[in-house]
């Protein structure tokens, strides 16, 4: 069974769920939050659409390379200063945004830095936050998390440095 | 409400929390017109570098990636809205607002943590949450435990790329950041938006 079919049941399971519940505290409450669902879904498509088609554009002017090349071998906490750069700047999903942690660690990255890449990549990589975060969020609270989660990464990082490798 | 609103004639109803508080949304707004600048401007750049065949190729890459997604979205819809509409608000601003402490931050922390699916389900539930009453510092907590904590990316990427070791160290280091973020958040938030925190603070 592959992970995508997984994460389907999961998620289809759950709305399942939460629908029989919402359908016992009664029809007019089920059916309106199905009507505000699919208000939402309409209204979110479009942004959807947007975020899907023009991220595969942004992530062809910003080559793989330039991101591992940001990754590089500096070490201390210029190293892990570029690494959040990176990490935020990387285009692309998962697969990427992994595999180039994984390069990093493999051709001598130091770990804290790759930590602070993949916390970086998480928090704030720019894809994930044009494609998902701000169509779904309220754009004040996006904007705002992130800055909030700017720190950290170099908090990763340092804890990396105290309690070492894996 | 510090200040009376002259057409607000219920005075026990904020006038902003009809129907719901916060799930109307402008469809076009600042971000979005930011987005699809950047979008055209890319697209620019690889039409002169890649002609037109090489915007078609992404066009038709990532229209298929869009049909793909589009179910998955419309179930992440769904369930925002069912538990919008199944959790009670007093017991969510009470337990996830702004007065909620360290343990609204840790339910929080719990909640993205345990949370099925994607990015598709986290930011609608999310979205949810703060309409019916979370402050920004426990939606803070759920989404980045969500994202750095969470099971789902963690199984179905980062363990096969990166590893199970690296993996579950990195998310030993995690623990603590999720409800660091929402306590930096609430104490900003409370400084950068007074106004609005003290409204948050009557109801």
């Amino acid at each position: 069974m592959s992970a995508a079919l997984l994460i389907d049941i999961l998620l289809w399971g759950s709305v399942l769920g939460v629908g029989l519940i919402a359908f016992r505290r009664g029809p007019t409450v089920f059916k309106a939050s199905l009507r505000e669902g699919a208000m939402d879904f309409v209204n979110i498509v479009p942004r959807i659409a947007l975020g899907v088609i023009g991220s595969g554009y942004i992530a062809a002017i910003i080559p793989q390379e330039v991101i591992t090349g940001w990754l590089g071998p500096d070490s201390g906490w210029l190293g892990v200063a570029s690494a959040v750069l990176a990490g935020a700047a990387t285009p692309g999903g998962p697969v990427i945004g992994f595999s180039i942690g994984t390069v990093a660690l493999k051709s001598g990255g130091g770990v804290p830095q790759v930590v602070a890449y993949v916390v970086a990549w998480a928090l704030f990589a720019f894809q994930r936050v044009i494609l998902w975060e701000i169509p779904f969020m309220p754009a004040r609270f996006v904007w705002f998390r992130c800055a909030v989660s700017v720190p950290f990464p170099f908090v990763a990082a340092a804890i990396a440095m105290v309690i070492g490798k894996p | 409400m510090s200040d009376p609103s002259p057409k607000a004639p219920a005075p026990t109803e904020d006038p902003e929390s009809e129907p719901r508080p916060g799930r109307a949304r402008k469809p076009i707004g600042w971000s979005t017109i930011i987005i699809a600048v950047l979008v055209a401007v890319s697209a620019a750049l690889v039409w002169r570098r890649d002609g037109t065949d090489g915007v078609l190729d992404i066009l038709t890459h990532d229209l298929s990636l869009f049909s793909g997604i589009l179910p998955r979205v419309l179930a992440g819809c769904l369930l925002g809205a069912l538990i919008s509409e199944i959790l009670p608000h007093e017991k969510v601003s009470r337990s996830l607002g702004p007065k909620s402490g360290l343990m609204g931050l840790l339910i929080g922390t719990a909640f993205g943590a345990i949370l099925p699916g994607g990015p598709f389900t986290a930011y609608p539930v999310a979205s949810a949450l703060l309409a019916v009453g979370a402050d920004f510092g426990a939606t803070i907590a759920m989404v980045v435990s969500w994202t750095l904590i969470g099971y789902g990316r963690a199984v179905a990427w980062e363990i096969p790329i990166m590893g199970t070791d690296f993996t579950l160290w990195r998310i030993l280091i995690s623990l603590p950041l999720p409800v660091l973020a929402g306590a930096l958040g609430r104490f900003v938030y409370v400084r950068l938006y007074p106004k609005l925190a003290a409204e948050d603070d009557e109801t």
